[in-house]
């Protein structure tokens, strides 16, 4: 056996699992085809917070004279802004290496497949640098990660030119003057709320009859005229007939509430969703059970295949890092014989648009729809003094109750700073606060933060500041 | 080496009391039997004695502090040869070996070059994490939901097993205690399918904050509430009501007490009815029971319980086995638990348990009035003002002295034929006193 673990896969499932592993005293080994910290830190969640940023601070010089300031002129270099964003993406990279490195961790590249075995799956690595690599170890964990979704049938394709995945989205050579966007999940926003902080003209096309649909409806609504103030075209309950490539562009044929229409663009972005990477690894050989495209798990990331675990986005949603790093670390636990819950705690989920997103929890509706009993809260920072002063007022926080115990079972807000913000309800829910606990934390002043308690305790009839 | 002075339990089932007298300051020297402090539960005060002689080294838990957990060190003695001595290590009950998972060094980004300082190497501990005890000394480990559910069903968390970090009680416990609780103080989970009572404050019922004083709660208002509403909600109640004429009785009494002068005894109304009680419940046992879940529990004897009133309260101590006591025994003991009642000197084993209940209002003119059960008793007999009425005597209008007496029974145990039987043998007991003793 070389191994007691081998996890395949470097995203923020495989990496934080096999630190992890190391610290549990098992002898790890990692398998990464392409880039330590897999879509996360290369293609995903860090690279995009970089052109944000960008795009958010070149949207601000628009406003410097609101708080008095005055400068003439804005541009800016896109091929520079796609370099800081490259950048910071190469320098979390390294960053993985160091800490695969000081745990003592055996990083493979090359491209994992698996053969049957006992006690768990042989791990055959195509190496980069050539040749193969066979080995074996007690447990196999798969960390493989998940890439944009495609729906040929309609062209939802990339071509790598000018229909474009995340992927393509963020290295292009240029800013594109026009851009539809499909899908208005968090991946299809922030790239259109990016776009459009420089410039561009952007139409966001939903399936569903609201934008961001796993947010409470408030938000979605919110968020909508929000973006649409600056200046982001939306077509909701819109199904896409047919996506092709014009001369100069693209062109969407959709129909929306019955009216058929057709958008021209220069580029067009598949934001769709994610599929998990299960193929050409051998996985049908071993029989493993897979689902739409996700492997299937229980709380502790088992497969039926014996020695065989999955985590992270190969293994379904919600598809984000956090949850891959703690559905990894709880995985391993599992394996190394501690006691181990699953990942019982609530995830919280952003997107770092402008204004920005986060939720935790559920939603009302859900919670309604789950029979429970609610007393929902809402405060504005339209009336929140650190906003006022900031200038800041979009948004809100909306907090959602079960009305029996007292439990808070969901938040939700929208506004500038809340995927900073929701942490203190994602510590409160995973503590199993009650509403007199949210009432008693003391919120420093002046912080936007104050709406999260104003909002808990407008739920109870008691707030103060409107 | 310092000796821990620890919380006692006045009672098996004590967890916290009120701390509410040091007799003892530091620099006090004590001997064993020294009284060194008053501790109150919500049922009575008692005294603490020091089991140790020695110097009082520190107090540590200050006089009037409410809450304190059983077994938690409330002051430390000064042991024989012990100068000044250096805080003692805590000859504490083992504490949670909080089996520190090793930190996740959380560094999703540091610089390739700029490597932070290696951080320890943390341990391996391939072994199992077990749930580690959820105590730590003295305070149990649950979360704000976990204590509002275990509120709301019922159920006392010393009892459940925490499955959350460091072994703290979390809600998923609580549901899993829930399921499977016998629940002898919830049944038939009523409260739990009731839901939270929802309390508004005065000011919300439009009572404002000044035009009225205060008092908090103690611990022996607390149980009050706590008891009667459990036992008003949950358990299915139902009066009977039936007129006694007591001149013979109050005949026998004076001349009891006549009897009994010379010894200093004297018999109260009262004190018969128990015993006449005590002898109908024999006569009916089935009156004489409690509802478990488990069955119907059949008390071998009859143990009453009377109602004391006090001075912002109320308790009940127990004349043991009153089917086998004369009536000199029986006044003595009510007139000694009742003064040592009055001034919160019960033993906890003088006022916890009894069989059956007798509630007594007459002296204050109160006619029949219906008391709440007195868990897990099967009835409670309230006892109404003796009073010359007018009756019907072979179709002729006479005068009688009559006392109105009702019995509150839970009807899982005691149906209405049942406390009908048991009235109608304490009917005549009560009318012709003599034949209790036949
Ligand atoms: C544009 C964008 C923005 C995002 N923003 C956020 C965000 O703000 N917050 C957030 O939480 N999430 C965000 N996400 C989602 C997040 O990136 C993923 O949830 C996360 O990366 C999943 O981690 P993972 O470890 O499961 O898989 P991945 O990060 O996908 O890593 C899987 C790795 O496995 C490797 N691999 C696959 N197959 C093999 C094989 N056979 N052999 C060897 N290696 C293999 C891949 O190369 C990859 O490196 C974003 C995603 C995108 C696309």
């Amino acid at each position: 056996m070389d191994f007691d673990v081998i996890v395949i896969g470097a995203g923020p499932g495989g990496y934080v699992t096999a630190i992890r592993a190391s610290q549990l005293g098992l002898k790890t080994a990692i398998i990464e085809r392409e880039n330590l910290g897999g879509v996360c830190l290369n293609w995903g969640c860090i690279p995009t917070k970089a052109l944000l940023k960008s795009g958010e601070l070149y949207e601000q010089l628009d406003h410097l004279s609101d708080y008095g300031l005055a400068i003439t002129g804005r541009s800016y270099d896109f091929t520079k802004v796609i370099e800081r964003s490259r950048g910071v993406a190469k320098q979390l990279s390294s960053g993985v290496a160091f800490l695969m490195k000081k745990h003592k961790i055996e990083v493979i590249e090359g491209s994992a497949k698996l053969e049957k075995a006992a006690p768990a799956p042989k791990v055959v690595v195509a190496l980069k640098a050539g040749g193969s690599r066979t080995l074996t170890a007690k447990h196999v964990i798969l960390a493989t990660g998940a890439r944009a979704r495609t729906i040929p049938a309609v062209g939802l394709v990339p071509d790598g030119e000018r229909i474009w995945t995340y992927r393509e989205a963020m290295v292009p050579k240029t800013a594109p003057k026009s851009m539809i966007v499909i899908g208005s999940g968090a991946i299809g926003i922030e790239f259109a709320s990016f776009y459009r902080a420089l410039g561009a003209e952007v139409t966001v096309i939903e399936a569903l009859d609201r934008i961001l649909p796993v947010e409470d409806e408030e938000v979605s609504k919110a968020a909508q005229k929000a973006f649409e103030k600056r200046g982001l075209k939306f077509r909701v309950a819109a199904k896409v007939s047919k996506l092709s490539k014009s001369k100069t562009g693209v062109s969407v044929a959709l129909e929306a509430k019955g009216k058929a229409e057709t958008l021209e663009a220069e580029v067009a972005i598949v934001a769709v969703g994610i599929d998990g990477n299960v193929e050409d690894m051998g996985l049908e050989a071993l029989g493993l059970k897979i689902d739409r495209g996700h492997v299937v798990i229980d709380r502790h990331g088992v497969t039926n295949v014996p020695g065989l675990y999955a985590i992270g986005d190969v293994a379904g949603p919600p598809w984000l890092a956090h949850k891959a790093s703690h559905e990894g670390v709880h995985c391993i636990e599992h394996i190394a014989g501690l006691k181990d819950s699953g990942l019982t705690a609530p995830i919280p989920g952003c997107t770092y648009a402008n204004p920005q997103v986060a939720s935790v929890g559920l939603t009302e509706a859900a919670a309604k729809a789950a029979g429970i009993e609610v007393k929902a809260g809402r405060f504005p920072f339209r009336v929140n003094g650190k906003a006022i002063a900031a200038g800041e007022t979009e948004g809100f926080v909306k907090t959602v109750f079960d009305a029996k115990t007292g439990a808070l079972i969901g938040a939700h807000m929208i506004g500038a700073e809340v995927t900073e913000m929701i942490q203190g309800f994602a510590i409160a829910m995973t503590l199993e606060a009650t509403e007199e606990d949210l009432f008693e934390t003391v919120f420093a002043h002046p912080t936007l933060s104050e709406a999260m308690h104003e909002a808990s305790l407008d739920a109870y009839g008691r707030v103060l500041h409107i | 080496m310092s000796i821990d002075i620890l919380m006692p339990a006045l009672s098996p089932t004590m967890e916290e009391g009120t701390l509410a007298k040091w007799h003892v300051k530091p620099g006090d020297t004590v001997k064993a039997g020294d009284v060194i402090a008053e501790i109150e539960t919500d049922k009575a005060t008692m005294e603490v004695e020091a089991v140790d002689e020695g110097e009082i080294e520190a107090v540590l838990v200050p006089e009037g502090t409410e809450g304190v957990k059983v077994n938690a060190v409330i002051a430390k003695l000064k042991g024989e040869g012990d100068g000044a001595a250096p805080p003692p290590v805590k000859a504490d009950a083992p504490k949670a070996e909080a089996a520190p998972a090793p930190k996740a060094e959380a560094a999703p980004a540091p610089k390739a070059e700029a490597a932070p300082a290696p951080a320890p190497a943390p341990a391996p501990q391939p072994a199992q994490t077990t749930a580690a005890p959820k105590t730590d000394g003295d305070r149990v480990f649950a979360s704000p939901l976990a204590r509002r559910l275990a509120q709301q069903a019922g159920l006392d968390l010393g009892g459940v097993t925490g499955s959350g970090p460091h072994g703290r009680i979390i809600k998923a416990d609580i549901e899993a205690a829930r399921g499977k609780a016998p629940a002898i103080a919830q049944p038939a989970g009523a409260a739990a399918a009731a839901g939270p009572r929802q309390v508004q404050s005065l000011e919300q019922q439009g009572i404002p904050a000044g035009s009225y004083d205060l008092i908090p709660l103690d611990g022996m208002r607390k149980t009050v509430a706590r008891r009667m509403t459990d036992s008003f909600r949950d358990v299915p109640h139902f009066p009977l009501t039936i007129d006694i004429e007591i001149d013979g009785l109050l005949a026998a009494r004076a001349k009891i007490n006549a009897l009994l002068e010379k010894d200093g005894v004297k018999v109260s109304v009262n004190d018969m009815v128990i015993k006449a009680c005590a002898v109908a419940l024999k006569r009916v046992p089935e009156a004489n029971a409690s509802y478990t879940p488990e069955g119907i529990a059949m008390h071998h004897h009859a143990d009453i319980a009377m109602a004391v009133a006090l001075d912002h309260g109320l308790i009940t101590p127990i004349i043991r086995a009153a089917e086998t006591k004369g009536l000199a025994q029986i006044a003595v003991e009510t007139k000694d638990l009742a003064a040592r009642a009055r001034d919160k000197k019960l033993k906890p084993e003088e006022f916890q348990g009894g069989t059956f209940s007798v509630s007594n209002l007459g002296m204050f003119g109160i006619k029949s009035f219906a008391s709440i059960i007195n868990e897990p008793q099967g009835a409670i007999l309230s006892v109404g003002v003796g009073e010359k009425r007018p009756v019907v005597k072979n179709g002729e209008l006479a005068i009688a002295t009559v006392m109105t007496v009702t019995l509150t029974c839970d009807h899982r145990v005691v149906d209405g034929s049942v406390g009908a039987k048991f009235l109608s043998a304490l009917k005549p007991l009560l009318e012709e006193p003599l034949t209790m003793i036949v």
